[in-house]
């Protein structure tokens, strides 16, 4: 045992005079002394008698050397570990000393005398104990990467000394070397935040942004941890619903959030690789299967990706979160089988599929029984897929973001960079399913600036000869869509842009004097189709409002239908069907031609604008098949089974089709319609107020007011107007 | 301020066929891509061009993917930290052990203790760390100071600056200043070294206060971009 002490105090010696480069001269002889003493107290050396004896005022003495702030040659015990207590003396407590440091765990209430070492000379120890690496000395390392790789649950006084090292490593971080301290770089790195409390993760973060701060080499570590953050380990991941995950969840990730904010402070140039480190580390990529614990991961995932987006790094990261977003979204309704039969097997009208569809949506369970619909795309097929669970999920979450960026004013930036991801990607995505009802509800949430935004761009992609063909007519199809759909539109908004539609349609007439050529003009045609879809829609709200409906009627609609190109026999015959019988109901434009169609949905001269692409079947907004972003959607949603055409049965009337028999125009019909038509307000559009006074004004005069090109006539019957509003 | 220099450089870019009905547009993003990152040819980190076209043409190549080669004559805003040059910047965090720097709104520079010389003690006041000058206590060093330091070493790949404040000549720009127009007010004639020479013919650059170079300068460095903080697109 002396033999050892000898050993101990040279090795003291030793570490001793590696310290001669620190400045401070006159103090070696009082740390020599220090460390012989503290060898004395070295349980293991058994032999001493006077151990005790000397205990006490060893102690005291300690005490005093601390609290003038001596730095102690501490690592010059390496060699052993000394824990001494104290219960002779009354003294409640333990003092452990490790190699590495002096952490001084308080753990009972009596305690006389604090002794702790001050941080600073906790962080010098970490210093000598990092730099004796290269020099060969790598005991003390080690220990300290053992600290650093905890594993299963932490016993307070472990906890403990992680959270006194991973504070004095905070401030040694400028010794720490990629090359010498790999093992230690990677024990933090690969520390996951979700398994420990506030103070070890506070302490965690300010290590991991010193480390950053201190070398730019290990920015891309840091960044990669922080991220690999975002999503917990898999048993918190089970409770994130629960409260106690719920807490988990609200203690790391603004913390891990507010450490990337710092890192970027601290690193300007650290913002702009985190987009790309967030995009590498997403849980699920394109092409692979959904399974529950990636579609938890991920959704957790987009979460915080959402935060960077409106956090305060968002000048930054922000745009590039949202279209990354985006693009998984468009990458996961790829993935969902979209099988065409759904339209060509059945040989109902695109507007009867959708009434099928209704059915489904309203949760009718026998609709089961009577659908000739094929199951593969329906709601209760993607019900069980996982993918399309996955997509529902984050989209009901986009909705909720966009929602909260409304209250935070921040919506018209937010959907600038949705529009430039719409226009990159989901526009020219082959036939995408429901990623568009992003857009949708944006326009939704805001339709006088994002309505116009979105109206204007696929109208300005649609008129645009520049633009490539297939993006023209996807566009266009979009915008029939959108403006037939879109319930939160005015009548006015969806009467200008149809009015832009239909001119560009004449000019297209007008210059292109041909004969009817499907694949020479799929522009055109696809314009014409859009043109149609909308009216059907829209036709009867158009006019019942006197000032839209003259708008209407002073659009060279019936030039383009007669002109050789011969629109109506090359557009989807169901569209046209529709279209034509509304239209002649409306006294808008009757066809010389009859067309029989015998209940056909494409014909071939369709399918020749359309396509390889079918895009002359293209009506992205149909309705959205997802069932809990369809519950967002569904409040500003224009379904077909509720729109009012201009031949329907109105409630007073029992003698509907009063322009069904064969004649052409009488405007003593028209009149007696419009007399009977009963404003009803379901679509709640209150601008529509102001010109429906107008409306009953006219309807108690009895001159035609019908400035169509029909020839007038006084109208045969003059009946008083059923009509509450008129009284 | 060292290490800024404006070079003459003559260039060729090689733009898409996509892009040839906006050639402008294209060669402002071709070179717009290497901002902010160090180039060999440079010798630094580019941070801000002047770009003009003399022939005002491009040569469409021959080949599989017909680019367009357009010459350019541009003057280019270099930032070279060398080591022993001079450096400005603002303090964005003191702690015991480190000072760290940001440089121009987009470099990270950190002094470490060993560094800083011994003439400042750190402090505790108020919750915040700083660095306060032995001699003169008005000489502090804080969060939010602005600090002329001495480049040690730039690691160019990650554009991090390993500083110094032991040289006489640094520490807070405030105080430096204060007391160089009392020394210059003694004496007459000023001691021009061959680094502030060189720097003046570069005209000196102010900085101000988030990093953006406000040029008030000689003549022939007469370019106009503003140096904006990283974004990244």
């Amino acid at each position: 045992s002396i033999a050892l002490s000898f050993l101990l105090t040279s090795h003291a010696a030793a570490a001793i005079t590696r310290e001669a480069e620190r400045k401070r001269r006159g103090r070696r002889r009082r740390r020599r002394s220090i460390s012989s003493a503290l060898l004395l107290l070295n349980p293991r050396l058994k032999s001493f008698p006077s151990r005790r004896l000397i205990g006490v005022p060893l102690l005291l003495t300690l005490g005093g050397f601390i609290t003038r702030q001596v730095p102690l040659p501490l690592p010059s015990l390496a060699a052993s570990r000394i824990s001494f207590d104290l219960p002779s003396i009354g003294f409640n407590f333990r003092c452990v000393i490790s190699l590495m440091g002096v952490e001084v765990a308080t753990n009972y209430a009596k305690m006389e005398e604090d002794i702790s070492l001050t941080d600073s000379q906790l962080v010098y120890s970490f210093r000598l104990a990092l730099k004796s690496v290269s020099s060969g000395d790598t005991e003390s390392y080690r220990r300290l990467v053992d600290v650093m790789n905890p594993s299963g649950r932490l016993a307070p006084d472990e906890a403990a000394l992680l959270l006194t090292s991973t504070k004095a490593l905070s401030g040694a971080v400028a010794d720490i070397d990629d090359l010498h301290h790999e093992k230690l770089l990677k024990a933090i790195f690969n520390l996951s935040l979700w398994n420990f409390g506030p103070d070890v993760i506070d302490a965690l973060l300010e290590l991991i942004v010193s480390l950053a701060a201190s070398n730019g080499k290990h920015v891309d570590s840091c960044l990669d941890m922080l991220v690999s953050n975002f999503t917990p380990p898999n048993k918190v991941l089970d409770m994130l619903k629960q409260p106690r995950g719920l807490e988990k969840k609200e203690r790391v990730l603004p913390r891990v959030h507010a450490a990337l904010k710092n890192i970027s402070e601290l690193v300007p140039m650290a913002a702009s690789r985190l987009s790309s480190i967030v995009l590498e580390q997403m849980p699920w990529k394109s092409k692979r299967n959904v399974d529950q614990w990636s579609m938890k991961r991920q959704l957790i995932y987009v979460e915080n990706m959402f935060k960077l987006e409106s956090g305060a790094i968002r000048e930054f990261v922000g745009a590039n979160m949202l279209k990354d977003v985006m693009n998984v979204l468009r990458d996961l309704d790829v993935a969902i089988g979209w099988d065409d039969i759904l339209h060509d097997d059945s040989s109902k009208g695109v507007f009867m599929i959708e009434l099928e569809d209704e059915n489904y949506a309203d949760g009718d369970e026998d609709a089961d029984a009577d659908g000739k619909l094929p199951s593969t795309l329906s709601e209760k097929s993607l019900s069980k897929n996982l993918t399309a669970e996955l997509l529902d999920s984050l989209m009901v979450q986009t909705f909720e973001h966009l929602e909260s960026s409304v209250s935070n004013k921040r919506l018209s930036e937010v959907f600038d960079t949705l529009l430039s991801s719409f226009k990159d990607t989901v526009l020219n995505t082959y036939k995408s399913k429901f990623t568009q009802f992003v857009m949708f509800y944006a326009c939704a949430l805001d339709p006088e600036h994002c309505g116009t935004e979105f109206a204007s761009e696929l109208i300005d992609m649609f008129v645009g000869g520049h633009n490539p063909l297939t993006s023209r007519m996807s566009a266009v199809a979009y915008l029939a869509s959108f403006l037939a759909r879109g319930k939160f539109l005015p009548p006015a908004f969806v009467a200008s842009y149809l009015g832009r539609l239909v001119d560009w349609c004449w000019q297209y007439c007008v210059m292109h004097d041909g004969d009817m050529n499907p694949k020479l003009h799929q522009v055109f045609y696809s314009g014409c189709q859009a043109m149609m879809y909308i009216l059907c829609f829209r036709m009867r709200l158009m006019v019942e409002i006197p000032l839209l409906k003259s708008q209407l009627f002073c659009m060279p609609i019936d030039k383009i239908f007669k002109h050789k190109l011969d629109p109506l026999k090359v557009c989807l015959p169901s569209i046209v069907e529709e279209f034509l019988k509304q239209a002649k109901a409306a006294r808008l434009f009757t066809s010389s031609k009859t067309f029989v169609f015998e209940d056909l949905l494409v014909s071939n001269l369709s399918r020749d604008f359309g396509g390889l692409e079918r895009l002359d079947m293209f009506f992205p907004f149909d309705p959205c098949l997802l069932k809990n972003a369809d519950s967002f959607i569904r409040p500003n949603y224009v379904y077909w089974k509720y729109v009012r055409t201009t031949y329907h049965e109105d409630i007073d009337d029992d003698d509907e089709e009063d322009g069904s028999d064969g004649e052409v125009e009488g405007a003593a019909e028209f009149d007696d319609d419009m007399e009977e038509v009963i404003i009803s307000r379901s679509y709640g559009d209150n601008d529509l107020e102001m010109d429906e006074f107008d409306y009953a004004m006219n309807k108690m005069s009895i001159t035609p007011r019908n400035n169509s090109s029909a020839g007038l006539r006084m109208p045969s019957r003059i009946r008083p107007s059923m009509s509450p509003e008129s009284l | 301020m060292e290490g800024l220099s404006v070079v003459a450089a003559n260039l060729k870019v090689f733009l898409q066929p996509s892009q040839s009905n906006n050639l402008t547009l294209a060669i402002f993003r071709e070179l717009s891509a290497l901002l902010f990152k160090y180039h060999d040819e440079f010798d630094g980190v580019l941070l801000a061009y002047n770009v003009h076209a003399p022939e005002n043409k491009g040569r469409i190549l021959p080949g599989v993917h017909p680019f367009i080669a357009v010459r350019l004559e541009a003057k280019l805003l270099v930032f070279s930290p060398k080591p022993d040059m001079l450096l400005e910047g603002k303090v964005v965090k003191v702690a015991e052990e480190s000072i760290h720097v940001i440089v121009l709104g987009f470099s990270s520079a950190v002094i470490t203790d060993e560094d800083i010389r011994n003439e400042f003690k750190y402090k505790t006041k108020h919750g915040q760390g700083l660095y306060v000058n032995r001699s003169n206590k008005r000489h502090v060093i804080k969060a939010g100071t602005m600090i002329r330091f001495v480049v040690k070493s730039m690691n160019e790949e990650t554009l991090h600056i390993y500083g110094s404040l032991i040289p006489a000549n640094t520490g807070s720009i405030k105080i430096l200043e204060k007391s160089s127009e009392h020394t210059n007010t003694e004496s007459v004639t000023i001691n021009s070294t061959p680094k502030k020479r060189r720097s003046k013919e570069q005209g000196v650059a102010q900085i101000t206060e988030h990093g953006s170079i406000v040029k008030d300068a000689p003549s022939h460095n007469n370019y106009d971009r503003e140096i904006k903080k990283p974004r990244r697109s």
